[in-house]
């Protein structure tokens, strides 16, 4: 029988909705452990802190789901991406660990709070350096054969993805510093508006320098790009639009709007990205429905997840309700 | 050197899911616990279930905070280090472990910020509500995970075609034949933890004379609670039992240290199995009880190890121990149930020291229990990763190495030693600080939390540091 919807296409789509969810959400969080160090007070680490408290644990679910859905719905990703990338996602889970279990130490801690401010900070950055380090790798490539990955350990480790690694930390870090001039106000905005910019100009800079790269790293991606003028095009410049937007908004002191910007430049990159490797997702070789999963499998999930996501948006939308509004210095723990 | 990938990923799954295995059956009891203790608050607006209330949210975020950061790991592993067993089961694993993020984990993540930081930004009721969410949610996730994991012990409802899992249906997938007593036994189990730590930690309190009647009501609690999970637990245990009896014999023989089948089989009190001769030493053993209890006739047929080749033989000593020491641990909870309701009357339990020592050390018993068990039940198992179908050996990942895997199981064990450490030590401390007083939490619930510059937990919290300091 054959199905009136392409499942795998209405799947690539929820997953990519998943990850792109999970980097804006986590990504502002793991951005306030990035900018730990360099708070200008113990009073602004409190704050940055507890503006994420309330929410970090629904925002890492997404990546949960990310792992989940993908062996749902494309075993085949999970299953190479998992071994090649073995030693890296050792450091993001252990990077999570630390800044995990720092929210709840940190308001516990006395003489050791300088720890897990560490804890906090050294995790924070490890794993967004480590995703970044995977999404070099999926532009790169895997060595696979026969559905099993066949590389080497630190295959995925090269210059292309260390950069792409810094450049995931500077895209946070600047998620973060926007999110933290939403959520707060007096010294601490003030620092963070004066951040913003800077942390800007290393986002421009290492998405030029991937634009740049990138093409000699996949032939494939190359062509897509050069093959003439293409709607692909559209993704960098309405980036870059949000770039603008993001500068004007800084100007303007809109408390908000950096925040929306900044949202707005990863998903634009993101689409971009997207486009470039379509429909391949395991390169070179593997296509969405290469690496789907049964039929069956796919439709079963799919029936749960359309009455069931809805509700969790929901709710999830009502807890960042509940915490909406600036957090208060010296305002408490639970 | 070469290490073996193998052996070292059993290690390491072995190692990572039962660390992570101590913070769900200890968060999935205590926030039934909570979820009470709001509910309580709500209704009668007595403050000491407020102040209790307060004090187990503050262990629990702590609790559940190392589960949540250890489950993150356990959703990767089975994609790491067993990337052909992930590939060929994912048709059934992947919708469900789905379903358990969708209908489990986020019901738990956004209700936990509600239940952690809520407190004076919501109404009371909805506060309470949310307690009540984060339990289901946990309680759910518990049905998908050992869905997922029973269907592994005893496979249902799939046909294997090149190699791949495909379901033929759902329901039998999902609802396979080990999954209920499985669900139920773990389920008494998470309970009897949350229980018997409650009890461990209100007697310590008492013992020490802090706030002796805020704790006595929760030693009252849960001591009603062990008085009928304990029963059950066992009655289920056996249960349990004789549905692995049916589909997994050869795990019942190694339980009972049984090499050769026998009619009127005894069942073995004590021994030290000897793999390598197919016998027991220094056994200890009552003649029929073995065949009587899973047969309900002295004379049934308990089928042997021997029945399979070595090689398709679990490591028996192991389980045949674990199995002892669960089962051990379950009789000595008895004892303290039948005793806590021999002490009902003039409310000894609160008053009896030897019997409030004993519950104190009782509290990291179902810890162990637990371990024990799963030992039982996965090392069991062997060398079957899905039961009749797949061995570990088949399942494990292709381009991983010995180096590799030694690597992430010395990181893990390092990561972990350092996390556990370090929340032993802030529980410890949760506890020192002990239950707020009426007056902090009478102050809290008037005002509006934002507004205040400071609120009263917390400036304790910084008093306490400059006694610290002084004294
Ligand atoms: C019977 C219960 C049980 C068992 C056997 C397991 N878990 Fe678990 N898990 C839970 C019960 C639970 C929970 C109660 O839902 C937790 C514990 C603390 C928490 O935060 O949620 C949790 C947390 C938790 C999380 C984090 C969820 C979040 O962010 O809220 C993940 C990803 C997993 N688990 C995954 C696993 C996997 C892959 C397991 C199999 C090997 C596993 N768990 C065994
Ligand atoms: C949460 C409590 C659990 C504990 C304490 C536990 C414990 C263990 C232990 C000790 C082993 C090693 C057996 C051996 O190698 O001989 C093992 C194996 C395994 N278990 Fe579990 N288990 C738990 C739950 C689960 C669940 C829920 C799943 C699946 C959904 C699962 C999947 C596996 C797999 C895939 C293996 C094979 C890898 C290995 O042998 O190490 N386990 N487990
Ligand atoms: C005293 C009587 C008990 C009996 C007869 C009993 C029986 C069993 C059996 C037969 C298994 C293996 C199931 C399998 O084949 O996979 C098992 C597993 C287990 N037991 Fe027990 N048990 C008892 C007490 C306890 C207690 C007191 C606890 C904890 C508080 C506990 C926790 C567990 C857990 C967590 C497992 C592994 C999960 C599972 O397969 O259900 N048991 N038990």
């Amino acid at each position: 029988m054959e199905p009136v919807f392409d499942l795998t296409i209405i799947w690539a789509v929820i997953i990519a909705f998943g990850i792109i969810m999970y980097v804006l959400m986590d990504g502002f969080d793991l951005g306030q452990g990035i900018l730990f160090p360099f708070a200008p007070s113990e009073d602004a680490r409190d704050v940055m802190m507890n503006s994420v408290a309330p929410v970090w644990d629904g925002n890492e679910t997404w990546l949960i789901l990310g792992g989940a859905g993908l062996l749902a719905a494309f075993p085949l990703v999970y299953a190479v991406f998992l071994p090649a990338l073995y030693i890296g996602v050792f450091l993001m889970l252990a990077g999570l660990i630390f800044r995990g279990v720092a929210f709840e130490f940190r308001f516990k801690a006395k003489t050791s709070k300088y720890l897990w401010n560490w804890s906090f900070a050294i995790g924070s950055t490890v794993a967004a350096f480590a995703q970044g380090a995977v999404v070099g790798a999926y532009i790169q490539g895997f060595a696979v054969e026969d559905f099993s990955y066949v590389g080497g350990a630190l295959d995925w480790l090269t210059p292309f993805t260390v950069m792409t690694g810094f450049g995931l930390i500077a895209g946070y870090a600047l998620l973060g510093s926007t999110w933290l001039i939403m959520k707060s106000e007096g010294d601490i905005q003030a620092w963070a508006y004066r951040i913003t910019p800077w942390l800007l100009i290393a986002v421009l800079v290492v998405f030029a320098l991937v634009s740049v790269w990138t093409p000699f790293v996949q032939a494939s991606v190359a062509e897509r790009w050069f093959a003439g003028i293409s709607y692909i095009w559209l993704f960098p410049l309405l980036a870059l639009l949000c770039a603008l937007w993001l500068v004007r908004s800084l100007h303007q002191r809109r408390d908000g709007s950096p925040f929306v910007a900044t949202m707005g430049m990863f998903i634009f990159t993101y689409l971009g990205l997207i486009a470039s490797k379509f429909p391949y997702v395991v390169p070179p070789n593997y296509t969405l429905w290469d690496a789907a999963s049964a039929h069956e499998s796919q439709l079963f999930l799919l029936l749960g997840l359309l009455f069931v996501i809805p509700i969790v948006l929901v709710y999830t939308a009502w807890t960042y309700w509940v915490f909406r509004g600036k957090v208060k210095a010296g305002a408490g723990y639970h | 050197m070469e290490f073996d990938p193998l052996l070292l990923s059993r290690i390491q799954f072995a190692f990572v899911v039962s660390f992570h295995a101590i913070f769900p059956v200890f968060t999935i009891g205590l926030a039934a616990f909570i979820a009470l203790l709001e509910g309580l608050s709500f209704k009668t607006g007595d403050p000491k279930w407020g102040r209790l209330s307060r004090f187990w949210v503050q262990v629990f975020a702590v609790v559940f905070g190392m589960g949540v950061v250890s489950g993150i790991v356990m959703a990767f592993q089975f994609g790491t280090n067993w990337s052909i067993f992930s590939y060929s089961a994912a048709n059934f694993l992947g919708p469900v472990l789905s379903y358990e993020v969708v209908t489990a984990f986020f019901l738990e993540a956004a209700f936990l910020g509600v239940l952690l930081f809520g407190r004076g930004k919501v109404p009371q009721g909805v506060h309470f509500f949310s307690a009540v969410m984060v339990a289901v949610g946990t309680m759910i996730s518990s049905f998908w995970i050992l869905s997922a994991n029973s269907w592994m012990h005893t496979p249902a409802g799939v046909e294997f075609r090149d190699g791949l899992v495909f379901v033929t249906s759902w329901s039998e997938a999902i609802f396979n034949p080990s999954l209920w007593p499985r669900f139920f036994h773990m389920g008494i189990a998470s309970f009897l933890t949350g229980a018997f730590v409650v009890c461990g930690v209100s007697a310590w309190f008492i013992l020490r004379n802090r706030d002796r009647d805020v704790h006595r009501k929760a030693l009252s609690m849960s001591l009603w609670l062990i008085l009928f999970a304990v029963p059950a637990q066992i009655y289920v245990g056996h249960s349990h039992g004789l549905n692995t009896f049916e589909h997994q014999p050869m795990k019942v023989a190694a339980m009972e240290g049984a090499w050769e089948t026998k009619t009127n089989a005894p069942l073995v009190l004590f021994a030290i199995p000897d793999q390598a001769n197919q016998r027991n030493r220094f056994e200890v053993a009552v003649p029929g009880l073995a065949s009587w209890l899973l047969t309900k006739d002295v004379d049934g047929e308990v089928p042997g190890l021997n029945e399979v080749p070595r090689e398709l033989q679990p490591p028996v000593a192991i389980v045949f121990f674990a199995f002892r020491i669960m089962v051990g641990i379950g009789l000595l909870m008895l004892f303290f149930a039948v005793t806590g309701l021999v002490l009902r009357r003039k409310q000894a339990y609160a008053s009896t020291p030897w019997f409030l020592v004993g519950l104190k050390w009782m509290a990291i018993t179902p810890f162990i229990a637990v371990l024990a068990g799963w030992f039982v039940t996965e090392v069991g198992r062997a060398p079957w990763l899905i039961y009749g179908v797949m061995t570990h050996s088949e399942g494990l990942t292709p381009s991983l190495t010995g180096g590799m895997a030694l690597f992430t199981l010395v990181g893990y064990i390092v990561v972990y030693a350092f996390v556990f450490s370090a929340g032993v030590y802030y529980l410890l401390r949760v506890m020192q600080k002990g239950v707020p007083s009426e007056a902090e939490v009478a102050k809290e619930s008037s005002h509006q939390r934002p507004k205040r510059p400071l609120s009263a937990a917390d400036a304790d919290w910084e008093e306490e540091q400059t006694d610290g300091g002084k004294a």
